[in-house]
């Protein structure tokens, strides 16, 4: 009987330590989500909502300091949307390879590459976007505005070469899924496809992709949060200057502006900076969540 | 038995690997006639069925020799674009597989495959084609919802009506009925008598009655040969094989 | 109408669009392969060459004329060990609790949202909680050990989702021929089910390992960027509260405020050799893990 009681209370505290192992997650979205609020909300006030996030002008450690963050906003949105552009068809048509095209000998060079890729570390990447496209990008600059007089020249840290590092980084993440869910469409539907007399390509492309449709779309979506979220490698290659988001100007993300200002900043510019997390903060709570329905909805449908 | 063919086999042997599937099969086809193959499954029915459109062509590992005319057309002569091939011999499957999109979507995807864009023609086709395989009243008013909110038995007549769209000479039909209950199954049996009046219709059954029901000639299969080929009325009256016979009268399968 | 119409091939508008298509789809595969072979070859022609064993057990110093990475090895190392040996256990017991205690219902369904959640959250902002919370509220400041309690968050759903799947594959058949000797649910977990699914659990603990490894972001404002190595054996100990920066981070460092390309390829040339390991690593695992679950 001694023994029974024993065993019960070791069952139960296994299971209390289990659950609260558990629970670590729930806490840890919560203070995190309560800190980047703290933080991040103190400067709208000191500044002003209008002022901090419509303005265009980013001049913290002038006498009369202005911290307008539009621009890096709209630089982290058309540099996220432009990678995403470039990255989704090519990851796509690479999963197309991969899963409909490719006999077993070529998806078995291509498919280890990918997830190679997806394992580099994101300063290798800043690295050679720095020693590589940034030279490359400069050329193009002094062609492109050799006779400009308003374009301040960069040395080919640039938007562009922002949105290729991007576009490279988020090619994994946007193959694998892709890749998933076209194999999940049953070979039901392509046997249909081919009865009809419809060749390979158009198999694929009029039905097996809308068919997988939803699985891509959270392949997108898993894309544009990482694209969002990358700090490092395109701090790297983007140059420093808070400006409009144009192919050839040096610009600031979200995640940039924070590393390369946040070790250095101090009273209200460093309120300013806990500001611009807090903003990417909630676009990435937005990806998450739309990227939850979208599983949410691929379960029940099948 | 008959002096015209629409598909002429001549020593057909197909190979899964080692796995001989079908030994010598030499048949002749009637146009504009429903025949059944029948046969315990594993027989090969099936895999003989899909030589006539070369849908093995899809399976890995496969190696066919022999001849299948079409017309007096070797269709696995060097050069034959499968494409075309399979635009002429449609087919039908065993599971209902409308594609995810709409009921119009669906029997448009093979004429717009096929090249056909303008709006009223495609319109057209669709309503043909969807009387074709007596649907059309069912689903006139939804031809925008999605074609997998149908039940099993409409969802089959919309994959025929889908195959009639690319206007076939030949439609295959791979035990069409054997996912339905019995009430679409008699609609699509029903189905058959109208489509033989244009087509040539094959189809693969484990039903022994439902050959008897629709086809005019059936074809008995075993263990990847054809054992007997007659009209149907002979085979099932004065089966000349004793395989044949015991197949039948229900000894074995 | 058709009737007469041969059967051979014959080119038309679509079948050309085909082929530009494969064409197109032929680019994009060999893209990847390309940027990858790229990216090896010129990391290594740039790097290799600096790599060697001084590069790996010195300290760069201008004094000694020295140029190393070990004390950012050492920080690389002690990161790992601090933060698997706390994020492992924590993500294991999660997902045994998700598994096979829980029953669905709101709790497990607020904890799975959490653990998406957290696995969305980019390392930059996991760096300025971290900085915030564990650096200033709780005081520790730019330390290994700021680093590394940031880093548990970051790779727990690595590992709670790896052990999920592997406990996933462990067929009811032994929890029910173990409930069915008397065990308790606890002496099933220890002696069957944990054991069973080792080999996930390794896989999540290597691709950790993988993240840790490749993580700058969410350490910059953590563990600083100190690269001295401790002078004594307790000094490891000591180091844990003290700033360290991993090999990554410094190779950030090297390649923009302090302009040291020369290091920055050496110590990407280390870096890529241990994602090749880690890579080797875990596909063999869930190669091996692939065959139990056949069986």
């Amino acid at each position: 009987m001694k023994n029974k009681a024993k065993i019960n209370a070791v069952e139960k505290t296994a299971k209390s330590i289990f659950m609260i192992c558990a629970v670590i997650a729930i806490f840890a979205v919560c203070s995190i989500t309560i800190y980047m609020i703290a933080k991040g909300t103190p400067a709208l006030k000191s500044v002003g909502v209008l002022k901090l996030l419509f303005g265009t002008s980013w001049a913290p450690t002038a006498n009369e300091p202005a911290y307008g963050i539009l621009y890096i906003i709209l630089t982290s949105i058309v540099g996220t949307a432009a990678s995403v552009l470039i990255g989704v068809p090519v990851g796509l048509l690479t999963a197309v390879f991969l899963t409909e095209i490719s006999n077993k000998k070529l998806a078995a060079i291509v498919n280890p590459a990918i997830e190679l890729l997806a394992g580099i570390p994101s300063v290798i990447y800043g690295l050679l976007g720095l020693m590589l496209l940034n030279p490359f990008m400069y050329k193009m600059e002094k062609m492109i505005f050799e006779d400009s007089d308003t374009h301040k020249f960069t040395g080919g840290s640039n938007l562009i070469s922002a949105v290729i590092v991007l576009a490279i980084m988020i090619l994994p993440t946007v193959v694998n899924v892709s890749a998933s869910s076209l194999r999940a469409v049953s070979a039901n539907l392509r046997a249909a496809s081919y009865a009809l007399g419809a060749s390979k390509i158009q198999t694929v492309f009029k039905v097996t992709i809308p068919a997988a449709k939803s699985g891509i779309m959270t392949g997108v979506v898993l894309g544009i949060g990482r694209a969002l979220g990358e700090a490092m490698a395109i701090n790297m290659v983007a140059g420093g200057s808070v400006q409009i988001p144009l192919p050839f100007n040096s610009v600031r993300f979200l995640t940039t502006q924070l590393v390369s200002e946040m070790g250095y900043a101090e009273g209200v510019h460093r309120q300013v900076l806990f500001t611009v997390g807090l903003v990417l903060y909630i676009f990435i709570m937005v990806v998450n969540l739309v990227l939850q329905k979208l599983r949410k909805g691929a379960n029940t449908d099948e | 038995m008959m002096e015209t063919a629409k598909i002429k086999v001549k020593k057909l042997n197909l190979y899964y690997g080692d796995n001989h599937a079908l030994k010598d099969i030499d048949i002749k086809i009637r146009p504009k006639a429903v025949t059944a193959f029948i046969g315990p499954s594993g027989c090969g029915k099936s895999t003989f069925l899909k030589t006539l459109n070369r849908m093995n062509d899809l399976v890995e590992n496969v190696k066919i020799e022999g001849e299948v005319l079409l017309d007096e057309k070797d269709i696995y002569a060097p050069g034959v674009d499968t494409t075309i091939l399979r635009k002429k011999v449609g087919m039908v499957f065993q599971q209902p597989n409308p594609f995810p999109m709409s009921i119009y979507d669906n029997i448009a995807y093979g004429p717009r495959i096929h090249g056909i864009k303008d709006k009223r023609k495609l319109d057209e086709i669709v309503e043909e084609s969807l009387r074709g395989a007596a649907i059309f009243d069912e689903v006139k008013d939804r031809l925008k919802k999605n074609a997998l909110g149908l039940s099993g038995g409409q969802q089959q007549r919309i994959c025929i009506a889908r195959a009639l769209a690319v206007c076939p000479e030949v439609l295959l039909m791979d035990e069409p009925t054997s996912a339905l209950d019995p009430i679409s199954t008699s609609k699509i049996e029903d189905l058959m008598e109208d489509l033989k009046k244009k087509y040539t219709v094959v189809i693969v059954t484990h039903n022994m009655q439902q050959a008897v029901r629709v086809a005019d000639d059936t074809a008995f299969f075993l263990l990847g040969e054809l054992i007997e080929f007659r009209e149907t009325k002979l085979l099932f009256s004065y089966p000349q094989d004793k395989r044949t016979e015991d197949y039948i009268t229900g000894r074995f399968g | 109408m058709n009737d007469n119409r041969d059967l051979s091939f014959q080119w038309n508008r679509r079948k050309i669009n085909d082929v530009i298509l494969y064409a197109l789809i032929y680019i994009c595969a060999s893209l990847s392969v390309v940027i990858l072979v790229g990216i090896i070859a010129y990391v290594f022609i740039r790097g290799v060459g600096s790599v060697n064993i001084g590069f790996l057990t010195s300290v760069t110093s201008v004094l000694k004329g020295t140029v190393g990475i070990a004390g950012n090895i050492v920080n690389t190392v002690l990161i790992i060990f601090l933060t698997m040996i706390l994020a492992t256990p924590i993500g294991v017991g999660a997902a045994i609790y998700l598994n096979e205690y829980a029953k669905p219902g709101k709790l497990v369904s607020l904890i799975e949202f959490a653990t998406e959640t957290l696995s969305g959250i980019p390392s930059i902002i996991f760096g300025l909680f971290g900085m915030m919370f564990f650096g200033q509220t709780l005081g520790m400041g730019y330390s290994l050990i700021t680093g590394s309690l940031t880093l548990i968050l970051m790779v727990l759903p690595l590992i709670t989702r790896n052990t999920q799947e592997a406990l996933k594959t462990v067929p009811d058949g032994y929890r029910q021929g173990a409930v069915g000797l008397g065990a308790g649910k606890w002496h099933t977990i220890r002696t069957i089910l944990l054991p069973c699914s080792m080999p996930g659990i390794i896989t999540g603990v290597i691709l950790a390992i993988g993240r840790i490894v490749g993580e700058s972001a969410a350490l910059l404002f953590t563990a600083g960027s100190a690269k001295a190595l401790p002078k004594t054996l307790t000094g490891i100990f000591s180091k844990i509260f003290e700033s360290g920066g991993t090999m990554t981070v410094q190779l950030y460092l090297s390649a923009t405020s302090e302009g040291d390309f020369d290091t920055a390829f050496a110590i990407a040339v280390v870096l890529l050799i241990l994602v090749f390991l880690i890579n080797i690593g875990t596909k063999k695992l869930t190669k091996k893990y692939d065959v139990t679950r056949e069986k």
